[in-house]
């Protein structure tokens, strides 16, 4: 395998791997359970976008980490605390649930994750647009398009629900309100994140912490929602510090790989 | 051009979208290069969307195009620039059109809107059965990762987008 060139620190890379593949897995969830057809394919959609950027980035990694490593194996052979994901993405699809919720799944969760984190990412990936990480700029730049649509899906929504009857705006206020909390973790810095930022290859998170306020609150308002105070619990999902939510999610999507090492279609 | 490469390139006009047969991978933007050096004819191929199922069976309906024209030769893959639909031939848009799908409309350059501040003005989607710019919009995501769902309000035909991207 030939040495990669100027490249991102390895956690990093994960950070943002684990971060596509565990939202693309959650998202996915919806399949053949979406609220309406299209709703269902708009999920599936998306999960598929996510799913796609976690390939590029997992090889990406690979390749960085050299010594056999595989987009396969850092997908499916690595354990919870290996994970280095927003402890926001690997919730399940609701939290306290609001009346009139189904079962175990809360749409306007969704819709506010994908809200928050979407406008998160927007930001992000356009950032390593310029990253001196030329295979992460490259990915960073098919990223932004995806992620730019799929926050378009998700403001909309976001206004409709909020700005609709008075049960979809009190379940839409609830989701932000649990969700909130969580958004503290956008703006820590880690050790990896530190670094990248030095060299270039990466971007200090808490430079981004203004336009995504400002882009925030002009939706709620558009949403006649709330701003939630995000005080609370400060997770540490990027460091491998997890919620029990992330073991069971990791379980569903690697028990195959795992009871079958090197099976193929 | 060597004759290898004028080959390549002849058999590669026959390589079409997996899930829109009008159209050639050459003339929607995804072959990107074509170069020969020792190991034979290299075929650079840029993916749509990153998780575009058509990508892997792109690149093997290419490989067995070089095959069948009994050359030599290897797919690689390159991410930047990305992809756009700006790279779509004039006479590509057409035949979607007379496909029924209606072609995207070009992406504004260097355009990065990174906020989508409400309210946003939607750009009409001529129908591409009548021409009608009377549409609506049904879905953002279609049948496919690259298209949306819409709506004739005049002849009241559903209808897919190819979304400017």
């Amino acid at each position: 395998m030939t040495a990669v060139a100027t490249h991102a620190p390895l956690p990093l890379l994960l950070q943002l791997a684990d971060s596509a593949l565990v939202l693309g897995q959650r998202n996915a969830e919806w399949c053949g359970h979406g609220p309406v057809l299209e709703e269902d394919i708009a999920l599936a959609n998306i999960s598929l976008d996510l799913i796609g950027q976690a390939r590029l980035l997992y090889q990406h990694a690979a390749a960085v980490q050299g010594e056999g490593a595989t987009e396969d194996a850092l997908a499916y052979f690595r354990d919870p605390n290996q994970f280095r994901n927003y402890t926001l993405l690997e919730l399940p699809h609701h939290g306290p649930l609001a009346p009139g919720a189904a079962a175990d799944r809360d749409y306007a969760f969704t819709i506010a994750r994908n809200f928050l984190y979407g406008q998160f990412m927007a930001l992000y990936w356009e950032a390593l647009c310029t990253s001196a990480d030329p295979q992460l700029a490259a990915i960073a730049a098919k990223s932004a398009k995806e992620v730019r649509y799929h926050l378009r899906h998700a403001s909309d929504w976001l206004v409709k629900l909020g700005d609709g009857t008075a049960l979809s705006q009190a379940r839409m206020q609830r989701a932000l309100d649990a969700l909130m909390p969580y958004t503290q973790e956008f703006w820590t810095v880690t050790d990896a994140e530190a670094e990248a930022a030095a060299d270039a290859t990466g971007v200090d998170p808490r430079s981004l912490r203004a336009a995504w306020d400002e882009a925030v609150d002009a939706w709620l308002r558009e949403a006649t929602l709330t701003r939630p105070s995000d005080a609370g619990h400060l997770t540490r999902g990027k460091e491998g510090r997890h919620s029990e939510h992330l073991s069971y999610l990791l379980a569903e999507m690697q028990g195959l790989a795992r009871q079958h090492p090197g099976a193929t279609w | 051009m060597s004759q290898a490469l004028e080959a390549a390139r002849a058999a590669l006009r026959e390589v079409t979208d997996p899930e829109i047969p009008v159209v050639t991978i050459e003339e929607l933007g995804i072959l990107r290069e074509l170069r020969e050096d020792a190991g034979g004819v290299e075929v650079v191929i840029t993916p749509t969307y990153s998780g575009c199922p058509a990508m892997d069976q792109i690149e093997d309906d290419v490989r067995a195009a070089l095959a069948r024209a009994g050359l030599q030769g290897r797919v690689s893959t390159r991410l930047a620039p990305a992809w756009t639909t700006d790279w779509i031939t004039p006479a590509a848009r057409e035949k979607l059109r007379a496909y029924g799908i209606a072609p995207p409309s070009h992406c504004a350059e260097g355009a990065k809107p990174l906020r989508f501040m409400p309210p946003r003005a939607q750009v009409a989607v001529a129908c591409p059965r009548c021409g009608s710019t009377n549409t609506t919009e049904i879905s953002r995501f279609g049948s496919t990762a690259c298209k949306s769902l819409h709506r004739c309000l005049d002849c009241l035909e559903p209808f897919d987008h190819f979304k400017p991207y």
